[in-house]
């Protein structure tokens, strides 16, 4: 087929400006709301699907991690005696107030876990070590959040809850989706800043013996231990994702706004590429004059909307791309995996295809009489 | 001599537009055949009903009633799928205001039409080149319609409207954008079409500076063609034509 389409679509460069301004637009609006939201996915349920935990034992009616409620200790002992169960360790997760030098105080969830244990340990540590923790009074945080907190370098004392507070150490990444940061210590430590009696824990994690089936271990761990909840990590990940995401409503009004941006840009597309069809009618209207089957007009307006779509997905992501590495040294991450890069390209080409239709339609009713009118 | 196969054969046909209260009658029972090597001229005031005739031959428009009969099949009935391709396969059109693609080079526009015909890239292109040289413009293929005056224009149009190797070529006032020399130049090529490669060739036209090339001029006024003796005759030319053909030693 001779080069109709691209010719049609490039002989007006302004129009075709417009075109690939609002795909662009439209691609990085979905890129950026959509990666906002798997960065907040991702934020909400760090702990736990880090936790390499299988099973978290919490309070009767615990919704999401940052609502534990704290219970008796010696309900760990009761955890270990379960059959299949491996390794059980205690975990407090709990906001207390950190204070700056300057004397501002701020919100910090205090993560306060076994260092010995394999189970929740700080990741992507970039500066100290896990180990360090042991030392007295020791907490690990993310360099993220280095100026929200006051803190320039390890070593640093600072005031966690009324106690004191050495950085020992940095990690890279571990966002918390509230604005308060995640704060690594010991358990006994937690216990101190959070101001949780000694003898009581908020979860208890749980690593399943080899071999060991899940749900029966559950079953088992409901039916000897009185008054708790037994999750799977999975299971309480995705329920803490859906408190946050979904039933604050922050999750929601993300997505919308991804919806939107894919509304605009079929709206901006299917504009402009009715636009150049009603400019290009006499030569579809020759076209069909000529004898080519509707199929064939189609395929020319087709090619134009996928020519589009290909060029304006190419700069869309480069945007994307920019804008995703930004956000990287953020307080809230945009994620961008491959397999999103790869949907993104078959949506922008559904939207400007989809968008085609609507010229489709206009030229299925061109009288190819049209041609002996002046 | 036996009687002639037509390229089109007309009969009692009816055009009504379906306009106002009551429609307006375009066409009332028209009777006409168009012979291989023939070329007509179809004349008559606006609005009298010539481009509508011309639209029904040429598969574009159906008619209201009556039968045209199109490279000896039947066309009013027919779907409006089943008519583009009788138009690719049968008819090659000629436009007052040439309708090239402006995107494309002439010799794109003449490949479009071999596209059309399924004809593969290599050899539309060798294909465009041959039928742009006939037409005198092989040295045009790669220039945009934008470039090429009138005349060339309609000779790039006309090298397409042959692309499909159609033996029927349907006119639409080709010469009224032209001035004389370029509209001579144009209906010279008409004239050859039919009377040395046997198209069957039905101009519209208003233009008085072309009667000298019609084998037939056919008049239509307020739907019906006036002088009816006309549409029925073969012309003596076209006889001597088909005379010179059969008999090989006249040749």
């Amino acid at each position: 087929m001779p080069p109709l389409a691209r010719r049609n679509l490039f002989h007006d460069k302004v129009r075709l400006t417009v075109t690939l301004t609002g795909i662009v637009f439209s691609v990085v609006l979905i890129v950026v709301q959509l990666g906002l939201f798997l960065g907040f996915t991702t934020a909400t349920s760090n702990l736990i699907d880090h936790s390499n935990a299988d099973l978290w034992v919490t309070s009767k009616n615990v919704p999401y991690v940052e609502q534990g409620v704290p219970f008796s200790e010696r309900k760990l002992n009761q955890v270990r005696a379960v059959p299949g169960v491996g390794d059980a360790q205690k975990l407090i997760s709990r906001w207390t107030q950190w204070k700056r030098h300057d004397g501002g105080q701020d919100s910090v969830q205090i993560v306060g876990i076994n260092v010995d244990d394999p189970m929740e340990r700080p990741w992507n540590v970039v500066e100290g070590n896990v180990a360090a923790l042991k030392f007295p009074d020791a907490v690990i945080l993310d360099e993220l959040y280095k100026q929200k907190l006051g803190v320039t370098s390890v070593g640093e004392v600072f005031e966690i809850g009324g106690h004191r507070a050495r950085v020992v150490g940095f990690t890279r990444g571990i966002r918390s989706f509230t604005t308060s940061p995640y704060v690594f210590t010991t358990f006994k430590n937690a216990q101190d800043f959070a101001n949780i009696p000694e003898d009581q824990t908020m979860f208890i994690l749980v690593k399943l013996a080899p071999g060991a089936n899940l749900e029966q271990v559950r079953h088992e761990l409901l039916e000897h231990v009185k008054d708790v909840e037994v999750r799977t990590t999975s299971e309480f990940s995705r329920m803490t994702t859906f408190y946050w995401m979904f039933t604050t409503g922050a999750g929601v009004a993300v997505l919308i706004a991804a919806v939107l941006g894919l509304v605009v840009g079929f709206v901006v597309v299917a504009q402009t590429i009715y636009a150049t069809t009603v400019d290009h009618i006499r030569e579809f209207g020759t076209l069909k004059a000529m004898g080519a089957p509707n199929s064939y007009v189609y395929k020319v307006i087709m090619n134009q909307a996928a020519i589009s779509a290909v060029i304006g997905y190419t700069l869309g992501m480069i945007v994307s791309v920019f804008v995703v590495h930004g956000s990287q040294k953020g307080g809230a991450a945009i994620l961008m995996p491959p397999s999103m890069a790869a949907g993104m390209f078959f949506l922008t080409l559904l939207m400007c295809v989809g968008a085609a239709l609507v010229s489709i339609n206009k030229v299925t009713r061109i009288d190819p009489a049209m041609v002996f009118k002046g | 001599m036996g009687k002639m196969q037509s390229a089109i054969a007309v009969r009692q046909l009816t055009k009504k537009y379906d306009e106002g209260a009551t429609g307006t009658l375009a066409l009332r029972g028209v009777d006409l055949d168009v012979h291989p090597g023939e070329l007509l001229l179809l004349m008559g005031p606006s609005g009298s009903g010539k481009t509508t005739l011309l639209s029904i031959m040429g598969c574009i428009l159906t008619a209201t009633s009556g039968s045209v009969r199109v490279a000896g099949r039947e066309v009013v009935g027919l779907s409006e799928k089943q008519l583009p391709a009788l138009r690719l396969e049968n008819i090659g059109f000629v436009f007052q205001g040439f309708n090239l693609f402006p995107t494309l080079s002439a010799g794109e526009n003449v490949e479009l039409m071999l596209d059309l015909k399924g004809i593969s890239k290599a050899r539309a292109k060798k294909r465009a080149q041959e039928l742009l040289d006939q037409v005198g413009l092989g040295e045009k293929y790669d220039s945009f319609p934008a470039d090429l005056s009138g005349g060339q224009k309609q000779r790039v149009a006309i090298a397409r409207a042959l692309a499909g190797d159609p033996g029927i070529i349907l006119a639409d006032e080709p010469t009224a954008a032209l001035d004389s020399h370029t509209g001579r130049t144009v209906m010279e090529m008409m004239s050859e079409l039919a009377h040395k490669r046997g198209r069957a060739v039905v101009i519209v036209t208003h233009d008085s500076r072309v009667l000298s090339y019609g084998d037939r001029i056919i008049t239509i006024e307020d739907g019906a063609i006036s002088d009816k003796n006309e549409a029925d005759v073969i012309p003596p030319s076209l006889l001597s034509h088909q005379l010179v053909h059969a008999v090989p030693g006249l040749a």
